[in-house]
């Protein structure tokens, strides 16, 4: 174009100016370059020997979200640090990875650089492909997934998957709910309507109605694991419906029993403890127990024993547990609610069985008919019991 | 700023050699700047990281070894590089003709989602025919997606920021309604997501490299993207249209249908971008398919000037950032947070050093006139007033 033709030029002693001004940037940044290259040779290679150093064991953890968020990532991150404190365990932690290659970059960069040899790579979303590509990149790693997705047939012999029957913790918080809530109303906000959130609310409120019969809890869904302005939406929404108290199965129950609190109502937790956030209208909650897990498969993986390639528990096995009461729970709540955890405890309890109808009327489970914890037709649960005010659509 | 005095058709030959000389210029101050900024930007982190606790020159040598230090490292940089280039040209090649759009995120899920359902529909075909399926299908309905951006733009005056923005959240319900619900592979229990496409039918690495060819796919894009929107007379009608719009129109130039054109171009780049997400790493649509590219994806287009070429360096450096993220968490326990302040520090420093274009005398051919100070950043007249 024509505007760069020129017609004055400038002088030359300027010119000579500018020209040594823009190689001296030029020059530096060369310099930085070089300067780190020549760095690199030595260093490059300290990565390496820290993995296999004696018998020391390095484990990586890798989180979707912030590994603070009052929810699930904290669940797993509280794990970590039990196996931190362990002697010749060491640990990585990367937070706020998404399930896209960048997860299976983040192993590979664990392995390579940081001489991790078993790896906790925590959302659900990991697996398929991502734990499964790796998994066969990397024979020799162990890869230990939380989601309870393992198929001996045809995954690789170095996964494993654990998961934890929360939802009879979640049985127990319904107690205390249902001998709460003076309007009857519960309120429940869920991400997705998937098999394991249906879980959830159907033992809640099932736990809740075994103490209250004309208790009912109020179900919205809101889309996703994490959002936070729609789950704040939902929750003020639910409240101003008269519902007393608030749970919630999110990745953050944060804002949602933040709120309750501040607009006077209780509420239950999810995945930790977040009776910090509440201090008057924290119940109990259902919390993960990653701590032992992680425990008993490093402790394998050290003494090279096989580890269980699919580890599921709940109360019985240490791998789920509840927050302390709080101020508001009455004796005779905590006695009920006791009691029923002793049921876990001891195996007795059978939280699904029938005669069993779903909100729409329909028998799900005939009469005679229990599905106990490991009952396979509960993996794939589509239905939202009696009870429950909402939708699976 | 035109001279009439020296039209280019009938230069002479050392002005023309001065012409030449006058892009060579161009290109260095871009150049100077933009790394001046870059070196600035790093200083600045450097100072942010050590107020955090860390020593910045550790944090940068661990950057440079997370993104560029070994074979490894680099190539997870250019993994990640690959669909920040298709995305960017979302934002790139529509900003040409003065149009910003921001909706590359929304482009790439229904992008991602048509590749799917296409690469189910071709299965049991041969594989070149899925992907190749797949591809179009994704670069379809990906372009349909921004082109309906620029269509409401110029036919319904309606703002195209805010429409393509809009546009990206229809996307993902539209995405998380088909997988949770008509396209649901029954087997997804927990993580609804339609059927996989087979194995056998999807993108591979680059032969030698762990890096599938998504970023060929890139590197082409921006490549064609270039000769489109720099070298064809199509490319300069764009620049007409960005420049002034009531020019072109009277010019004669179709400005209602090239605006349209080229948001369906980089809609269709940013579909790409998700069709590759589809066949090289997902086998299949879900909730995964929303991974925030398409809002690097605006950061790279910003800082390459809209220039495809430069897309292609400039993603590279942002993979590079990203793929540097881990170690920095790893190594110095900061928190993931540190690597978007960088990319913001890098944002406005870059943005502030716009300012300084045509203030260097040694990039103008035409310097400031004696009678004007002429010290370096100091001149009150921008030298470039005069040409």
């Amino acid at each position: 174009m024509s505007n760069e033709i020129s017609v004055v030029r400038s002088p030359p002693h300027l010119r000579a100016a500018s020209v040594a001004a823009f190689l001296v940037v030029w020059g530096t940044m060369l310099l930085v370059l070089s300067g780190c290259s020549k760095k690199s040779a030595p260093d490059a290679t300290q990565g390496a020997p820290e993995g296999t150093q004696g018998k020391d064991l390095t484990v990586g953890f890798i989180y979707v979200g912030p590994k603070d968020d009052y929810g699930y990532n904290q669940s797993h991150a509280e794990g970590a640090q039990v196996i931190a404190k362990m002697p010749g365990v060491k640990i990585r932690e990367e937070e706020n990875v998404p399930e896209t290659v960048a997860v299976q970059k983040t192993m590979e960069s664990m392995i390579t650089l940081d001489g991790a040899t078993v790896l906790f790579p925590t959302s659900f979303g990991y697996f398929d492909p991502h734990i499964l590509v790796e998994a066969k990149k990397f024979p020799d790693r162990t890869f230990l997934h939380c989601g309870g997705l393992y198929d001996e047939t045809k995954h690789p012999k170095n996964v494993g998957s654990y998961f934890g029957y929360i939802d009879e913790a979640e049985y127990v918080s319904g107690i205390a709910a249902g001998l709460t809530t003076k309007s009857n109303k519960l309120g429940f906000i869920a991400a997705k309507p998937i098999p394991q959130v249906l879980r959830n609310i159907n033992s809640f409120t099932l736990g809740a109605r075994s103490v209250n019969p004309s208790a009912t809890t109020t179900v919205i869904f809101t889309g996703d694991w994490s959002m936070p302005v729609k789950e704040a939406e939902a929750a003020n929404s639910l409240i101003d419906q008269g519902v007393d108290v608030l749970t919630a199965h999110v990745d953050s129950p944060k804002v949602i029993i933040e709120l309750a609190e501040r607009r006077g109502i209780s509420s239950c937790g999810y995945h930790v403890s977040q009776a910090a956030l509440a201090p008057k209208g924290y119940l109990t909650g259902a919390e993960w127990n990653w701590g032992k897990v992680y425990t008993d498969y490093v402790n394998l993986i050290r003494d090279g024993k096989p580890f269980p390639h699919l580890l599921r528990g709940g109360f019985k096995d240490g791998f789920v547990k509840m927050s302390p009461y709080g101020p508001a729970v009455s004796e005779d709540a905590r006695k009920k609610a006791d009691e029923a955890k002793a049921k876990f405890m001891d195996g007795s309890m059978i939280i699904y069985r029938g005669p069993l109808k779903d909100n729409k009327g329909n028998e799900i489970i005939a009469a005679g008919v229990n599905q106990g914890q490991t009952d396979i037709n509960l993996e794939k649960m589509g239905y939202l019991v009696e009870g429950v005010k909402g939708s699976v659509q | 700023m035109i001279n009439p005095a020296a039209p280019a058709a009938t230069a002479t030959a050392p002005e023309r050699r001065r012409l030449g000389g006058a892009k060579a210029r161009r290109l260095a101050e871009t150049l100077s700047i933009r790394s001046g900024a870059v070196l600035t930007a790093l200083l600045i982190f450097g100072v942010f990281v050590a107020i955090a606790g860390a020593n910045p020159l550790e944090v940068f040598y661990e950057m440079y070894r997370g993104s560029f230090g070994s074979s490894f490292s680099f190539q997870n940089t250019l993994l990640r590089a690959a669909p920040l280039m298709l995305t960017a040209l979302c934002t790139a090649l529509p900003a040409k003709l003065g149009l910003i759009i921001i909706g590359g995120e929304g482009a790439a899920v229904v992008g991602g989602l048509a590749a799917a359902v296409t690469g189910l529909g071709l299965r049991g075909t041969s594989p070149w025919l899925v992907l190749t399926g797949m591809l179009l299908a994704g670069f379809a309905v990906g372009g349909l997606w921004i082109g309906l951006a620029g269509w409401l733009r110029v036919y319904r005056g309606v703002n195209e920021t805010i429409s393509s923005l809009l546009l990206t959240y229809i996307a993902i319900a539209l995405l998380n309604h088909l997988v949770e619900g008509p396209l649901r592979d029954a087997t997804s229990l927990n993580k609804p997501s339609t059927a996989h496409i087979g194995i056998d039918n999807m993108l591979h690495n680059i032969p030698g490299l762990d890096v599938h060819w998504g970023l060929v796919y890139g590197v082409v894009a921006c490549v064609v993207a270039y000769v489109v929107m720099d070298v064809s007379v199509f490319g300069f009608g764009s620049s007409m249209v960005g420049g002034n719009v009531r020019a072109a129109q009277l010019s004669g130039l179709p400005v209602r249908a090239m605006t349209v054109i080229a948001c369906l171009l980089g809609g269709g780049a940013a579909g790409v971008a998700g069709m590759v997400e589809v066949a090289a790493v997902h086998g299949k649509a879900n909730a995964s398919l929303v991974t925030g590219y398409g809002y690097t994806g605006i950061l790279v287009a910003f800082l390459a000037r809209n220039n495809p070429l430069a897309i292609i360096p400039v993603a590279t450096l942002l993979g590079g950032i990203g793929a540097s993220s881990g170690l920095l968490q790893r190594v110095f326990n900061l928190p993931d947070a540190t690597v978007s302040v960088f990319q913001g520090i890098l944002f406005i420093v870059i943005l502030a050093g716009e300012t300084l274009y045509g203030r260097f005398a040694i990039f103008q051919e035409c310097a400031a006139p004696p009678a004007t100070k002429p010290a370096v950043g100091n001149s009150s007249t921008p030298s470039q007033a005069v040409t």
